[in-house]
């Protein structure tokens, strides 16, 4: 946690001279404590001070980045144990796990699901995000074909395994401006590998048999001048992974141990041979804090689900998920369907869409912004009423789609219904179910009454 | 820099209630620490799983999940009774969907021998799950808990609407109570207060804070918060009325969802769909029991086998 106000006064020369642009230390001090002016504005402040505050205002888990462009990714900089209490910021990179070992076809195969494993969700792509090449064979030279291969057939960051310093070095000749992940620093390889990272400029995992030897290695490597480490506690147990995740994370923001405040790595492809129960292990990891978890393969019956749990317990819980407004044409409705609104909180759009899915009859959709919220909440902040639904329903388009001019309306919005039959000249009024589980009843019955 | 584990001091603890009765009896909660936070606390009694199973033959189910009970799927007793001889369930949910008045209706008076013969014929212990209609709920609930008086059955969901009725029936017949409450701690803690109002002993309360269910893609996270807050205000803000062991009742919600009925043919990409239906399942599980449930309701052996291998993995002694 950063400082106070008051603890950088103190720090500060308390002249008063107003150089920074504000009339005191303690106003300027303030301002700092907010984030809302930088050390530097201060002329006369002493190279230790700086120094200090500099160090007291880093955040207590350091955001770092493993590749280049768009498909960077950013891990650490979390400031809370649980979500509620603010909101997680970086979700954990998935890593696929390629071994230089294996053979070139199944290398290539992995490389192209890597790439092809991508889902469309509330507007954003939900796809994994690093490739790990695994060094077994000794060799260097495969090492670096491998790591090549991946560089030309994937633009995601790529993290180097092995612990022969050498090897390593091979293989960053090929990647290192890609700003790949080393991995990893340990008790034996220390200096040699701290130097590689540190010439290369790039991020370095550190892994220790235990959290006590994990802290040794990265203090050493913070004297060396190191800044991007990732931290691996060596735990390969289900138990020990989410312990040493807990302490790890507690250490760095509860007691802003330094030492610790880095993001973690962890890899269920080495805690289990079935895949099925990698994924649990993978779920635990997603919800505990892991910054990167390497899988040993991505299937879209264990990566899909992943990466759901990752979009729900990362999203922002101060910001609801939005859906699109617009349109939605539910098993291919023509102009006799029946059209139905709601609001465009992404969760009533999706359990509302879902269940006239499950219908199996078309229907339009029309979801209204109404700015993330819920059919309720909506109504009662006036953003789901009359005068926000006419103009939608007649500027959206459905005109030209659905030929009946009838509108199912939320049950929990009836209060709206005549009011909105008058501002929608032409259109009737229908008064569709509270619960979202009863619509395919309600348009059953509707269908049936038709006929 | 020297380490030392930061530890939290708590100062609550979960109450410890007992499921059913005699050989096959259940403790659940007791805990002193978060979820698995064995470095720090206690965990007496681990998580347990009940399996679902319908009171008549599921509608909708896709074939993934049919499949399992495929012999048994319109005799819940036939039902329950493979469940625990070939699956180990240690308890049983029995959701009387049936009694839906959006669907077959069933009266209490029809529904209540079917449950009866469904306690009979098992020993382990039995949640009686209404339709989720707050009005016929407080109708079957009571001659359930009246028909299988002797039982020591759970019975849920019990609503600040119904609570009375079936609060009531739990006094009277000694059955334990699921107070269920759409999302919010607040109204959690409001509901087991007035349980306890009501005359309902603590040691006959369990909570279940998402009435209707939830699972991944779906809202988990509201789900894992207000658990996560349920959690952290009974250990360690001394919230005494919040100190009751969670269920978490979400496969008729996972399995509903078009994420588990799509075949792998209409969407390559979504791979294999018999078990990316029992991971959407098992994952939905994981990410609750973290978030602190205490029972689970879940629907498909191979899920369910995964999660236990997770409960397992996180409280062997090392």
């Amino acid at each position: 946690m950063a400082l106070t106000g008051i603890e950088i006064y103190k720090k500060l020369p308390k002249t008063n001279c107003g150089k920074c642009g504000v009339p005191t230390c303690l106003a300027f001090a303030m301002n700092l404590a907010a984030g809302k002016a930088e050390l530097s504005s201060c002329p006369d402040v002493s190279e230790e001070v700086k120094r200090e505050l500099a160090e007291a205002s880093a955040p207590p888990i350091r955001p770092l980045s493993v590749g280049m462009g768009e498909n960077i990714l950013k891990i650490g900089g979390e400031t809370v144990m649980f979500r509620h209490e603010k909101t997680f910021v970086n979700p954990p990179g998935l890593a696929l796990l390629i071994k230089d070992s294996m053979k070139e076809e199944e290398i290539e195969e992995k490389i192209s699901r890597f790439n092809q494993l991508q889902y469309e969700r509330v507007g954003l792509l939900l796809h994994p995000d690093l490739i790990a090449v695994k060094e077994e064979s000794k060799e260097a030279q495969k090492f670096a074909e491998v790591v090549k291969k991946v560089k030309e057939k994937s633009k995601n960051g790529i993290i180097l395994m092995s612990n022969n310093s050498d090897i390593l070095a091979v293989g960053l000749g090929v990647c290192k401006d890609d700003k790949p992940l080393i991995y990893a620093a340990n008790k034996e390889n220390l200096d040699a590998v701290a130097n590689l990272a540190k010439e290369n400029s790039c991020p370095l995992a550190v892994r220790g048999e235990t959290i006590e030897e994990l802290v040794e290695l990265t203090t050493k490597l913070s004297e060396k001048g190191l800044k991007d480490l990732v931290l691996d506690s060596g735990a390969r147990t289900l138990r020990r992974v989410l312990e040493d995740q807990t302490i790890i994370r507690r250490a760095a923001l509860l007691k802003k141990f330094r030492a610790l405040g880095f993001p973690t790595i962890a890899f269920p492809c080495e805690m289990t041979d079935n895949f099925m129960e990698e994924a649990t292990v993978a779920s635990v990891l997603i919800a505990k804090y892991a910054g990167i978890i390497v899988l040993s393969d991505l299937m879209g019956e264990s990566l899909f689900p992943l990466l759901l749990e990752r979009l729900n317990i990362y999203t922002d819980p101060q910001r609801p998920m939005a859906t699109k407004e617009g349109i939605y044409e539910i098993n291919n409705p023509g102009e006799d369907s029946p059209v139905l609104v709601t609001t465009n909180f992404s969760l009533t759009y999706f359990i509302v869409s879902g269940e006239i899915e499950a219908s199996r009859i078309p229907a339009w959709l029309l979801v209204q912004e109404a700015e993330g919220l819920s059919v309720m909440t909506a109504w009662a902040a006036d953003k789901f009423v009359a005068e926000t639904i006419a103009p939608f329903v007649k500027k959206c388009g459905i005109v030209d789609k659905a030929k009946d001019k009838k509108l199912i309306i939320p049950g929990y919005a009836a209060q709206i219904s005549g009011e909105l039959e008058e501002e929608l000249a032409g259109w009737e009024i229908i008064i569709g179910p509270r619960e979202a589980s009863l619509i395919p009843a309600f348009l059953k019955a509707r269908q049936e009454g038709k006929k | 820099m020297a380490f030392e584990v930061p530890k939290i001091s708590y100062s609550g603890r979960i109450k410890e209630i007992n499921l059913g009765k005699g050989e096959k009896e259940v403790t659940i909660g007791g805990e002193t620490s978060y979820p698995f936070h064995l470095f720090e606390g206690e965990m007496p009694h681990k998580p347990v799983i009940a399996f679902e199973v319908y009171d008549s033959k599921p509608e909708e189910w896709p074939a993934v999940i049919v499949q399992p009970f495929q012999d048994v799927i319109d005799n819940p007793v036939a039902w329950a009774k493979k469940c625990i001889n070939e699956f180990d369930a240690e308890l049983i949910c029995l959701r009387m969907v049936s009694t839906d008045p959006n669907g077959l209706n069933k009266s209490a008076d029809e529904i209540a021998p079917i449950v009866k013969e469904v306690a009979d014929s098992i020993e382990v212990p039995l949640i009686v799950w209404g339709c989720e209609n707050d009005e016929k709920d407080a109708l079957v609930l009571p001659k359930v808990a009246e028909i299988c008086q002797d039982k020591r059955l759970i019975l849920g969901p019990a609503t600040d609407k119904n609570y009375k009725k079936i609060g009531a029936a739990a006094i009277a017949y000694k059955h334990t109570v699921v107070a269920s409450t759409p999302i919010d701690i607040n109204l959690a803690k409001q509901l087991n207060i007035l349980l306890g109002d009501l005359g309902v002993p603590d040691e006959q309360i369990i909570v279940d804070p998402n009435i209707g269910g939830c699972s991944l893609g779906y809202g988990l996270e509201y789900a894992y918060s207000v658990m996560e807050r349920d959690r952290q205000a009974a250990l360690t803000q001394q919230d005494t009325k919040l100190q009751f062991p969670m269920v978490a009742n979400f496969a008729t919600d996972v399995w509903k969802k078009k994420e588990v009925k799509t075949s792998q043919k209409d969407d390559p990409k979504l791979g294999n769909e018999v078990n990316r239906g029992i991971l959407l399942e098992a994952l939905t599980g994981v990410t609750l029991l973290l978030a602190g449930g205490d029972l689970l309701v879940m629907r498909h052996p191979e899920s369910i086998k995964l999660v236990r291998k997770v409960i397992e993995d996180l409280i062997v002694k090392e």
